[in-house]
């Protein structure tokens, strides 16, 4: 029972890393690449560290639950890495399958050389 | 009080996350990590010049079920629509007027946007009014926006910001 | 054991992302697209840390994942940073 609940999550991990990543190189502008590596390969690096919770709390007969930590961090830090690049992208006006938006303010012109 | 304690649930989260880092559960590293959680908010003030409520907790307990699910979602949306491949994919930068006002309810707005079905948020506007989304496969720009407000802006608004100044 | 099963193809398909992502940085086209392929790279590298702890039983690749994560998202941010503003520390 329990090695069929982990080889479903870490089946389910393996794949979702996979097509994050197969995003990333098939799709065709900066923007679209984006968003395989942000939403896909996080989940699928999240059912991973979580199988590896559940293996450690089995094996060792305690919890283990220090994997929470990196889940954690990957979901917070991946949408905080997304935001920069993609403001990045557009800072540096790169080329778009949908029309750009207008540049803003905020963004500084004073590096632009 | 606030002077001893000037900011309880970051201590409250510090001592758990120093928990979770040593994996156990013993004696010694409750205290352990209830010193630094006491500690490091005095260290690091600097960076903390507001004061967090949450003024409806069950708000925010239904708020983190649906971003779960949503997270789970999203992350199948765009798989299937990885697979299926780039000539079928319609994106579109769509703007979304901001109703938030704290910097904390705006930048969770924004995260979430990111990790939720087909939507990444790409720049706020420098006067905090409007924030820029990418999303993958949209041709109702409106209906987008219409969720992402109702979906996400509204419980965020009620949990940080109801009754801000 | 079905894990027996299960892991060498969970290896493989990381390894695939792996490969998939150096592609992405060596091809570019542009610095952002690199800097994207190099913060997957991280994550990739952590799930088959993941996937050689629970192969090999042991829970000491663990610190070296949370370390590259860790790593990973402060070099993410340093980069933007420098293509934001030409600078690192404004």
């Amino acid at each position: 029972m329990l090695d069929i609940l982990l080889s479903i999550l870490i089946l389910t991990g393996a794949i979702f890393t996979f097509i994050g990543s197969l995003g990333l190189a098939r799709l065709r502008d900066f923007y679209t690449r984006l968003h395989g590596p942000t939403k896909a390969t996080t989940l699928g690096v999240g059912c991973l560290l979580i199988a590896s919770a559940v293996f450690f709390s089995v094996r060792d007969e305690g919890v283990s639950l220090h994997e929470v930590l990196v889940t954690l961090f990957l979901f917070i830090t991946a949408p905080v890495s997304a935001h920069l690049l993609a403001k990045a992208a557009l800072h540096l006006k790169l080329k778009s399958l949908a029309p750009t938006p207008l540049p803003d303010s905020d963004t500084p012109s004073n590096s632009s050389d | 009080m606030r002077r001893l304690l000037p900011h309880p649930l970051l201590s409250l989260t510090l001592a758990f996350l120093w928990l979770l880092l040593v994996n156990q559960l013993s004696a010694g590293h409750l205290v352990l990590g209830a010193l630094l959680g006491w500690l490091i908010p005095f260290a690091t003030s600097r960076f903390w010049p507001e004061q967090i409520r949450i003024r409806h907790p069950f708000t925010l307990l239904r708020y983190l079920v649906v971003f779960v699910i949503d997270i789970v979602r999203g992350s199948f949306h765009v798989a299937r629509l990885i697979l299926l491949g780039p000539a079928r994919l319609r994106p579109m930068f769509v703007t979304v007027p901001l109703a938030l006002k704290t910097d904390l309810a705006i930048s969770l707005l924004a995260n979430t946007i990111s990790l939720t079905p087909g939507t990444v948020s790409a720049r706020l506007s420098a006067d905090k009014q409007t924030l820029i989304v990418h999303t993958l496969d949209t041709d109702d720009a409106d209906a987008l926006v219409a969720e992402i407000k109702q979906r996400y802006e509204a419980p965020l608004k009620r949990i940080f910001e109801e009754g801000h100044e | 054991m079905m894990l027996n099963i299960v892991i060498p193809i969970a290896y493989t398909l990381v390894s695939l992302a792996f490969l998939l992502s150096f592609w992405r940085l060596l091809k570019g086209p542009d610095a952002p697209d690199r800097i994207l392929a190099l913060d997957t790279l991280y994550v990739n590298t952590i799930a088959l840390l993941v996937l050689l702890g629970i192969h090999l039983g042991s829970a000491i690749y663990f610190e070296a994942a949370l370390l590259i994560a860790m790593m990973g998202f402060v070099g993410t941010v340093a980069l933007c940073k420098y293509l934001l503003h030409g600078d690192i520390i404004e």
